[in-house]
């Protein structure tokens, strides 16, 4: 019994630094509708000065002090962020702020290792709580029940902060209605920025908190990131009790998850998430939002199919690249098809995205199946390549309708999160159902036959699948399916109004994404010869979404720009530097800041300035914008 | 004059929509922007306090040019602005509503404390812990209007304060909107309801598909049934 008991405390205390992360994340989402990616990046940073500080000054109060000091001095860092790079983009289409903050992430990752190294740092313990107390026989260390009292105390500082202070109206206010906000006088970029350094001070105290308890390193971003996202998401965005009332109950499912049930340890958050959200989709202390009032004039560039010249151009830009084999070598080749695939695996998810506006952050687990799909296929039934080819995929479909059935269900953030959970249950089967899987070793050699062998066959068999796969997803963009699908993304009441089945349409269109990703990963379980649990993991999800957003979510061909950009910048820079990741973050943070709307976005844009300034004078409704010459 | 609008443009996204609209109010005068459903009379209001990005034209406050600032600064300069779908926040208590509009003292214009505003609108009096979701569509317009004051603005733009409210509610409305008169806010109003309009106002323009098609006194337009005809009436 007295071991329960320390575990259930050993939980509590975990959901202390836990429950100030997510705290930070729902205040900063409430107001500003940013996700923000880098909040794990900021717990890290937090972890690290306040190491530094407490090694260099003694004492209880070199101790308190430093932690204190370390989190203000994260909060300064956030609001240099949130000034220089949030600012610019509190307007541009939803989502791009996560790739913003995604790059910074990155950045974070590598910049930490070159100030404090890639080994793992363990830090001294808390003056006044380093023994333990006896429970029954039980070691409960004075630490934890230090952590246990300090989470009810911040939420009850928290609540009085928002409940009782001008700041804290004000805030309440503009997480309902910003515009309004602004229209009584308020100035809301300081309110942002304000908001900003308080999520952040809290991230990084939480970190700052952890060090007695855990050593401090590198890839604790990531970690807590889903973790914060899955806390949120299940307290409900925006509900700072809500976030308190989830940290507890995720930590407690980590504490006995692994006494209960060994095997699911890793999904059974997850599980626990996916059912929330299918329930209660706003989370449990949440609020159904209303349908978002959409400003007018975001899309201002209607689609429209291309026209014959810009077919041709597309077509000479396949042949060229169909000729790469004749000058270019192995290596070239092999990269060339990694990148054929991803534009297959980025306009499926750009497809999913632009046309039906639901940003799947989970969108691996699909392109994952397809390659699971493909190995089981050619390992233990021997079948053919082209038999594995074509119904490897199916894996992915299947995947997509059963998830895809639950995940529409919702929408937004709520959407995303479900997509995200879903893709997380998958890679924990996968790596921890060995005897099916092969969990963590994968499955290997998986080769493809003569025919497709050689470097050159197979770029051309990547690049054929990639251009027919392009093809389709566009006719079916401009198809009255297509349509049916951007009448949802634009109004689902609109839509059901006309007498549109809005879940059946994007439930298809979830299928048909998830099926194409599937035929990505298929060629992909070819070309490495191999499948692991990281082809459906969080990382890949990201890279595809960093692709869709790169190219531009409001275009028609931004996957395939975005995906050809993004995989050739990535594989260069990690053969010419240490520093990838600090190049490819800084990268994504300036195309952030100069092109918000991608890399197509902004070449349409200049294109229409062009056409624009052709005949001056002319007002705009005289001359519609997509006209063409 | 206290606001001057001129050449004022508007656009969302491709569509063109307020087509050079110019206005004059006076010192403590009540103006009327009178229209139909769809005439742009929000829009006008909304692109002089800039919640309309794309817009050009010149709006001149009190002697200064405002069209380039954002609008919290615009709403600091004592031009305050209730908008047409009340927008108050549901989340909020009846005080906690007043306290996001509240703004210091201004020496050109009438300083409203919340037992004024009380004063003005029993009603809001009588449920100061009541969240804003759980109001009727009067109390809430009430509110809108309250907050507004609460920022001490030296002129009001009012969306159409008597839609959809009981007949019961609009004679409230006129009460309060003719003691904000007393006090000296200068008013623009927009309205579809000639009647409510002729209650309150000195002066009246009309908007038609975004351009401003009439200009004058309550009695002028009164002597012109056929313009009246031709643009108000349903």
């Amino acid at each position: 019994m007295a071991f329960y008991v320390v575990q259930f405390l050993t939980g509590l205390a975990s959901a202390a630094s836990l429950f100030l992360v997510a705290s930070g994340l729902s205040i900063i989402f409430g107001v500003t509708r940013i996700v923000n990616f880098a909040h794990g990046a900021f717990y890290m940073i937090g972890a690290y000065i306040a190491f530094t500080l407490t090694e260099r000054f003694s004492g209880a109060f070199g101790f308190w002090g430093g932690v204190l000091v370390a989190a203000l001095a994260v909060a300064l860092i956030g609001v240099l962020v949130e000034m220089v790079l949030l600012r610019r983009i509190y307007h541009a289409p939803e989502l791009f702020q996560l790739l913003g903050t995604f790059g910074l992430t990155l950045m974070v990752e590598d910049l930490v290792v070159l100030i404090w190294g890639p080994d793992d740092l363990v830090g001294r313990r808390a003056p006044g709580f380093k023994g333990a107390v006896d429970f029954f026989g039980q070691n409960i260390p004075s630490y934890d029940l230090f952590l246990i009292a300090l989470g009810p105390v911040v939420l009850g500082i928290l609540w009085l902060l928002f409940q009782r202070t001008r700041w804290g109206v004000l805030v309440r206010a503009a997480t309902q209605d910003r515009d309004m906000v602004a229209a009584l006088g308020v100035n809301q970029k300081w309110l942002f920025t304000s908001v900003f350094a308080v999520g952040v001070f809290l991230a990084a105290l939480g970190g700052a908190l952890q060090i007695p308890r855990d050593a401090v390193h590198h890839a604790m971003d990531l970690r807590i990131i889903v973790e914060v996202f899955v806390v949120v998401v299940i307290g409900g965005l925006g509900s700072i009790i809500g976030a308190f009332v989830a940290a507890v109950l995720v930590s407690e499912l980590n504490a006995f998850g692994i006494l209960i049930f060994p095997k699911i340890s890793i999904i059974l958050v997850f599980l626990v998430m996916a059912v929330v959200l299918i329930v209660r989709p706003w989370g449990l202390f949440g609020k159904p939002e209303a349908p978002a009032r959409k400003t007018p004039g975001l899309t201002v560039n209607p689609w429209r199919p291309l026209t014959s010249n810009e077919r041709l151009a597309a077509l000479a830009a396949l042949v060229i690249a169909a000729t790469l084999p004749l000058f270019a070598g192995n290596y070239a080749l092999t990269v060339g098809s990694e990148i054929a695939i991803f534009v297959i695996f980025a306009v499926s998810l750009h497809f999913l995205m632009s046309v039906g506006g639901l940003a799947s952050f989970g969108h691996a687990a699909y392109f994952g199946l397809g390659a699971y799909g493909v190995a089981f296929l050619a390992k233990m039934a021997g079948l053919p390549m082209i038999v594995c080819l074509l119904l490897g995929p199916l894996l992915g479909c299947m995947g997509a309708a059963v998830f895809g059935f639950f995940a529409v269900q919702l929408s937004g953030v709520y959407f995303a999160m479900l997509t995200l959970a879903f893709a997380q249950i998958v890679w924990s089967i996968a790596f921890q159902w060995v005897s099916v899987t092969g969990g963590d070793n994968g499955i290997l050699s998986i080769w493809p036959e003569k025919w497709a062998a050689s470097p050159s066959h197979f770029y051309w068999l990547a690049l054929g699948v990639a251009a027919l796969v392009t093809i389709a997803l566009r006719i079916a963009v401009f198809s009255p399916f297509g349509y049916a699908l951007r009448a949802t993304r634009d109004s689902v009441l609109r839509s059901e109004a006309v007498g549109i089945n809005a879940k059946r349409i994007q439930w298809t269109a979830f299928v048909i994404a998830g099926t194409t990703a599937g035929i990505g990963g298929a060629l992909f379980a070819y070309l490495k010869g191999s499948v692991f649990p990281d082809n459906l993991g969080i990382s890949l999800s990201v890279d595809a979404l960093v692709m869709v957003l790169l190219g531009g979510v409001e275009t028609v061909s931004g996957g395939v720009i975005g995906a050809i950009v993004y995989k050739a910048l990535n594989i260069w820079l990690v053969s010419q530097t240490d520093l990838s990741k600090l190049v490819l973050g800084g990268f994504i943070v300036l195309i952030v800041v100069v092109f918000p709307k991608g890399i197509v976005g902004m070449l349409e844009l200049l294109a229409q300035r062009r056409r624009k300034s052709s005949p001056p004078g002319s007002s705009l409704l005289a001359k519609p914008i997509e006209s063409t010459e | 004059m206290k606001l001057t609008v001129q050449d004022l443009n508007s656009h969302y996204g491709p569509a063109h929509i307020l087509f050079d609209i110019g206005f004059e109010v006076g010192e403590g005068e009540v103006v009327a922007l009178l229209g139909r459903n769809g005439a742009g009379k929000s829009t006008t209001f909304r692109s002089i306090v800039g919640l309309v990005a794309q817009r050009t034209g010149r709006i001149m406050f009190e002697g200064k040019d405002v069209s380039a600032c954002p609008t919290h600064e615009i709403v600091r300069e004592g031009l305050g602005y209730v908008p047409e779908e009340r927008r108050i926040f549901t989340d909020l208590t009846v005080e906690e509503n007043l306290e996001v509009g509240r703004q210091p003292k201004r020496p050109n214009a009438p300083y409203w404390t919340r037992e004024k505003l009380f004063t003005l609108f029993p009603n809001l009096g009588e449920m100061k812990g009541r969240p804003g979701g759980r109001m009727s569509g009067g109390e809430q317009q009430m509110l809108t209007i309250a907050r507004t004051l609460m920022g001490n603005p030296s002129l009001v733009l009012l969306d159409e304060p008597s839609e959809g409210l009981s007949p019961k509610i609009v004679e409230q409305m006129v009460d309060a909107i003719l003691t904000m008169k007393k006090e000296g806010v200068s008013i623009v109003v927009s309205e579809q309801n000639l009647h409510f309009a002729r209650l309150i106002s000195d002066r009246a323009y009309i908007i038609e598909r975004g351009r401003i098609c009439f200009g004058g006194t309550m009695a002028e337009l009164d002597a012109r049934p056929d313009i009246r005809d031709a643009h108000l009436s349903l």
